[in-house]
C-alpha cells in the first residue's frame, strides 16, 4: 500500500474557495422571487410603519422545495428507542426530520417549508417593486432627508472629539502658560508645554425644537367587517407611503392608529390591522376621536397633521350628517385629510360608497379617492399629495 | 493553527494506523487527506464532497441550510468527509483536535476499503470520479456561457432532471438489455415452448410479439429513456439529462450502503484505535467521541450505531456462536473475520439487515415502527414477538433506494399519441400527491407531451395526468 498524502491547510485556497457563492446568490434570488409572489400576505401581516430599517422579519417560503416522487403519509418509519417504547406513544412531530440528500437515508421531504429572515429594508424594496413605484420616488421615500435638529449653544469641558473647539482649546492653553509666568515665544531647547485636559473645550450642541418640524400621521381605518388580506395590504401600503413621505419632510414624525367600527379607539399597529368583530360602522366616532387626540396631544399650532382614513365604504345612514361635520372640522386642523375607499376588483362586494357623500365636502386640503388594486396605490397617493397646501421642494413630482 | 498538532503528528499516527490496516487485511485505494477549515467543509458538504461540481441553486440552498444549522449549533459538522474515488480523497477539519484527526484517519480507511470492495460500487469507476465531475461541471458551465442557451434555460432543465434523477434501475446484478436484445428476447419468448408430444398435440397458434411497443420492457431509467426518445430535445438538453443521470448513478451505491458503510468504518476505527497504543489522554478523548458517534438516536435510526452493532454481531456469531445459534444456523463454516470480509463485498443495506438483524437485537435496540396521525408521529408497533417481523419489514423499506418509489415507463406512445405512460409499483405506500403533482410537471417539461402515472391511492387504482392544463386525476 502506497503512502498516504497529507495536504496541509492553505490559507489562499481557503480564501478563493467560496465556491458556493454563485449558487447561494441564485438561491437567494429565488427566495426573493418567492417572497415577491406573496408580498401582499407578508405586508398585511407585518408591522412596517415607523419600524427600524434593520428590523428582521421572518417570511415563510414556499415553492423552494426540490420535488421528487416520494411516499406519502401512509409510509411508516422505524426508530430505536430507550427501551421503554410502547405502542401509542408519541415520538415526535411530523416534518422534523432531515432532508433527503444523496448518501443519507431519509424518506420524507423534511423541513422544506422554511422561513427566511429579511430586513425591513429589503421588504420595503420588494413592496416598492410590487407597487411599481418609479425609481426616483423610491429613493426619495427611502432616504430620510432630515434637517439638522441641533444648534450650538455655548461651550463645555467634556464632549466627543469631533466637537472639539480647537481655537478655544489653544487659547486656554496659552492662558495657562502665561499664568505660570513662562515666555510666550520659546527659544530652542525650551521645555515642552503640553495641553492639559483642562484646556480642552468642546462645543455644546442642543436639540433645536422647531414647531414646524413636528408632524403626526393619523391613520384611521374601518375594522368592522370584511377587511381581508388584500385590503389590509392595500391600506397598509398606503399608510406606509404616507408615513414615509411625511418623514422626508419633518424631523419628528409620530403615528397614531385609530381603529373604528361603531366606536373608535386608539391602538398600536398590530392591533390596527387585526380584524375587529363588530359589524356596524360609525365613521363619525373615528373622526371625533381624532379631533379629541389632536386637541389633547397634537395642537395644530405645533404640529403638522396628516390624516387619512381607509374604509370599504359602509356607514350607518344616520351617521352621515355627523361624519360630514366632523370631517369639515378635521379639514380645518389638518394639513391634509383624505379618505380612501378600498374596493378590490373581483372582491364581490358592491356595497354603498361614501365617495359621493364626501363629494359635498369642499375644502382645498381634502381628497377622496378609490383604490381598486395595488396599481392604484401610487397614482392615488400622488393625487392625494397634490392637495397639500404646503408645497415645498420635496414634493413628490408628477 | 489553533490546535496543537502538525502534519508531522498526523503522518506519525497515519503510519501506525496503516500498519494495522495492512495487518487486518483491509484493501484500500491510495489515500489522500486534505486539511480544510469549516467554511470549506460546508462547501464540500453542499457539493457532496466533490472538488468540482456543476452549479445549481439547490447546492446554494443546501449550503445555507447546513450553515444555519451549524451556526446555531443545531448540528455539528462531520469529523470527516470522504469520497469514493481512486485515489480516495478525504477532508480533515483543521479546527479538530489531534485525537479527532487520528480517529478520522482510521475511520476513513474503513470507508476507503468499503468503496473499493463492495459490489455496489463496482461500476462507479473511481479512477475517473474527479475528472468526470470536472468535465461535467465544465460542460454545464459552457452551456451557461453559450449565448444561445444561458443559465436560465439550463436551470429549467436541471430542475426537472434533478426531480427524476433517482428514478433509475437500481440493481446492477440485473443486466439491462438494449432495445435490440429486448426485441430478441421478445421474439424468443413468443416461440412456443418445446413440446415432446408435438405429434399428438394440436399445434399451438403462433402469436407474433408486438415489437412496435416502445419500450418493449418496462423502463426504470426515466432520464435516459427521455433523453433517447424525446426527439424534440436539443443536444445540450440531452447532455444535461445524461449528466444528471450519471451523477445519480454515482451516488446510488452510497445511498444503498449507508448503514453498512458507516458501520464498517466505525467498526474499524474502533479496532484500530484500540490497537495503536494511544497515550491515555488521547485514548479517553477517543472514547468520548466514539460513543457520541455510535450512540443510538432515540426516535430515529443512527446508521453508525446500527451498522456498528451488526458488524460486531456477525463477528461474534461466527467466532463464538451460542448453542442456540448453532442449532438455528448450523456450525459456522468460516471465521468471523472471513465472514465480515465476505459480507462487506456481497451485501447492501437491505440484504445486510434482512440477513443479520435478529429479533433479539431489535428488541435490545428497542426498535419500533411509527406512523403519522395528523401531525404527530405515533408508535404503531414495537419489536415484540408478534410484531418484530413487521417492524423489520418496515425498516427494510426505509433503507437505501427503498425510500424511492419504483416508477417505470410502460408506454411512450400511449393511445398512439406519444403520451408517456408510467406505472408506480405500489408496495403498500401511497405517493405524496403534492410532490406527485410537481414531479409529474417536471416529467412533462422534459417529455413535452402529456404524461400519465398509474398508481394506487388508498387501495383504489388512480391515474394522474400532467399536460399543458396542469395536474389532473383521470376518471377511470
Amino acid at each position: 500500500m502506497t503512502d498516504s498524502v497529507f495536504r496541509p491547510y492553505s490559507q489562499s485556497d481557503a480564501l478563493r474557495s467560496d465556491r458556493s457563492a454563485g449558487d447561494r446568490l441564485r438561491h437567494r434570488q429565488k427566495v426573493r422571487q418567492a417572497i415577491r409572489d406573496n408580498i401582499s400576505d407578508v405586508i398585511s401581516e407585518e408591522s412596517i410603519i415607523g419600524q427600524s430599517r434593520d428590523k428582521i422579519i421572518k417570511v415563510p417560503i414556499r415553492g423552494m422545495r426540490e420535488y421528487r416522487f416520494i411516499y406519502g403519509d401512509n409510509s411508516p418509519g422505524v426508530g430505536t428507542g430507550d427501551g421503554q417504547t410502547q405502542p401509542g406513544q408519541v415520538v415526535g412531530q411530523d416534518g422534523d426530520q432531515q432532508g433527503d440528500q444523496p448518501g443519507q437515508a431519509g424518506d420524507r421531504p423534511g423541513v422544506d417549508y422554511y422561513e427566511t429572515d429579511i430586513t425591513l429594508e429589503e421588504l420595503i424594496d420588494i413592496m416598492f417593486e410590487d407597487l411599481e413605484l418609479p425609481d426616483l420616488e423610491r429613493k426619495k421615500l427611502r432616504e430620510i432627508e432630515s434637517d439638522s435638529t441641533r444648534k450650538r449653544k455655548g461651550f463645555r469641558k467634556v464632549g466627543v472629539r469631533v466637537h472639539l473647539d480647537k481655537k478655544r482649546t489653544m487659547l486656554s492653553r496659552l492662558r495657562r502658560k502665561l499664568a505660570t509666568g513662562r515666555e510666550l515665544t520659546g527659544a530652542e531647547g525650551e521645555h515642552r508645554f503640553p495641553f492639559h485636559r483642562d484646556d480642552l473645550t468642546y462645543r455644546r450642541l442642543v436639540r433645536d425644537v422647531k414647531p414646524h418640524s413636528n408632524a403626526v400621521v393619523m391613520c384611521l381605518m374601518d375594522t368592522s367587517g370584511s377587511m381581508d388580506t388584500l385590503k389590509k395590504y392595500l391600506a397598509r401600503s398606503f399608510f406606509f407611503l404616507l408615513y414615509q413621505f411625511v418623514r422626508t419632510r419633518y424631523n419628528n414624525v409620530e403615528v397614531v392608529f385609530i381603529a373604528h367600527d361603531t366606536r373608535a379607539r386608539e391602538v398600536n399597529e398590530e392591533e390596527f390591522f387585526t380584524k375587529g368583530e363588530s359589524g356596524g360602522t360609525m365613521i363619525s366616532s373615528a373622526y371625533n376621536k381624532t379631533l379629541e387626540i389632536i386637541q389633547e396631544r397634537y395642537h395644530p399650532s405645533l404640529w403638522n397633521i396628516y390624516a387619512f382614513h381607509c374604509s370599504d365604504g359602509d356607514n350607518w345612514p344616520h351617521d352621515n350628517e355627523p361624519t360630514l361635520t366632523a370631517a369639515a372640522e378635521l379639514c380645518q386642523v389638518c394639513n391634509l385629510f383624505g379618505y380612501g375607499e378600498i374596493k378590490p376588483l373581483n372582491s364581490g362586494y358592491y356595497g354603498d360608497s361614501l365617495l359621493q357623500l364626501f363629494g359635498e365636502l369642499d375644502a382645498p386640503n381634502y381628497h377622496a379617492l378609490l383604490i381598486e388594486g395595488k396599481e392604484d396605490i401610487w397614482p392615488s397617493f400622488r393625487a392625494f399629495l397634490s392637495h397639500d397646501p404646503v408645497q415645498d421642494t420635496t414634493e413628490v413630482s408628477a | 493553527m489553533a490546535n496543537n498538532w502538525t502534519i508531522k503528528d498526523l503522518e506519525y499516527w497515519d503510519a501506525k494506523i496503516r500498519d494495522k490496516v495492512a495487518e487486518s487485511g483491509l484493501d484500500c485505494f491510495p489515500q489522500e487527506f486534505e486539511v480544510c477549515d469549516h467554511e470549506q467543509m460546508l462547501g464540500f458538504m453542499a457539493y457532496h464532497g466533490m472538488p468540482a461540481h456543476y452549479p445549481h441553486w439547490s447546492y446554494g440552498k443546501s449550503y445555507e441550510k447546513l450553515k444555519t444549522l451549524y451556526d446555531y449549533g443545531v448540528q455539528g459538522l462531520p469529523y470527516e468527509m470522504v469520497i469514493n474515488s481512486n485515489p480516495s480523497l478525504a477532508y480533515l477539519m483543521r479546527e479538530n483536535s489531534l485525537c479527532l484527526q487520528v480517529l478520522t484517519v482510521a475511520h476513513v480507511y474503513g470507508h476507503n476499503d468499503f468503496f473499493k470492495n463492495n459490489f455496489t460500487f463496482s461500476q462507479t469507476q473511481p479512477e475517473l470520479t474527479i475528472s468526470r465531475m470536472k468535465t461535467r461541471a465544465d460542460r454545464v458551465r459552457s452551456y451557461f456561457e453559450d449565448p444561445s442557451i444561458g443559465p436560465d434555460r439550463v436551470e429549467y432543465i436541471l430542475d426537472a432532471a434533478h426531480a427524476l434523477s433517482l428514478q433509475c434501475s437500481r440493481n446492477i446484478a440485473v443486466r439491462k438489455l438494449n432495445p435490440a436484445q429486448q426485441r430478441e428476447r421478445a421474439v424468443l419468448s413468443a416461440e412456443p415452448a418445446h413440446d415432446p408430444f408435438e405429434r399428438v398435440h394440436k399445434s399451438p397458434v403462433y402469436e407474433a410479439p408486438d415489437l412496435s411497443r416502445v419500450p418493449l420492457e418496462p423502463e426504470e431509467d426515466l432520464l435516459l429513456f427521455i433523453a433517447d426518445n424525446n426527439r424534440q430535445l436539443a443536444d445540450w438538453e440531452r447532455d444535461l439529462l445524461h449528466i444528471v443521470h450519471e451523477e445519480a448513478q454515482y451516488f446510488i451505491p452510497q445511498i444503498e450502503t449507508k448503514i453498512m458503510n458507516e458501520g464498517w468504518a466505525s467498526f474499524w476505527h474502533h479496532r484500530i484505535m484500540h490497537s495503536i497504543d494511544l497515550p491515555e489522554d488521547l485514548y479517553l478523548e477517543f472514547l468520548v467521541h466514539h460513543n457520541q458517534v455510535v450512540r443510538p438516536h432515540p426516535g430515529s435510526i443512527n446508521p453508525y450505531f446500527l451498522g456498528f452493532q451488526l458488524w460486531h454481531y456477525i463477528l461474534r456469531r461466527y467466532d463464538e456462536p451460542t448453542d442456540e445459534e448453532i442449532a438455528k444456523y448450523g456450525e459456522p463454516d468460516k471465521s468471523g473475520m472471513e465472514k465480515l470480509f465476505e459480507v462487506r463485498e456481497t451485501d447492501r443495506d437491505s440484504s445486510f439487515l434482512r440477513r443479520f438483524l435478529t429479533e433479539e437485537m431489535m428488541r435490545e435496540m428497542d426498535m419500533f415502527e411509527y406512523g403519522r396521525q395528523r401531525d404527530k408521529l405515533v408508535v404503531s408497533k414495537v419489536s415484540d414477538e408478534e410484531h418484530w417481523q413487521d417492524v423489520k419489514d418496515s425498516l427494510l423499506k426505509t433503507v437505501g433506494m427503498a425510500t424511492t418509489p419504483v416508477i417505470r415507463i410502460v408506454d411512450a406512445d400511449f393511445d398512439h399519441n406519444r403520451v408517456l405512460l408510467m406505472e408506480h409499483d405500489h408496495d403498500g405506500r401511497d405517493l405524496d400527491l403534492e410532490y406527485l403533482d410537481r414531479t409529474l410537471g417536471y416529467a412533462y417539461r422534459l417529455w413535452g407531451r402529456q404524461v400519465l402515472l398509474r398508481t394506487q391511492i388508498q387501495d383504489e387504482p388512480a391515474t394522474f395526468a400532467y399536460d399543458e392544463e396542469g395536474f389532473t386525476q383521470l376518471e377511470d
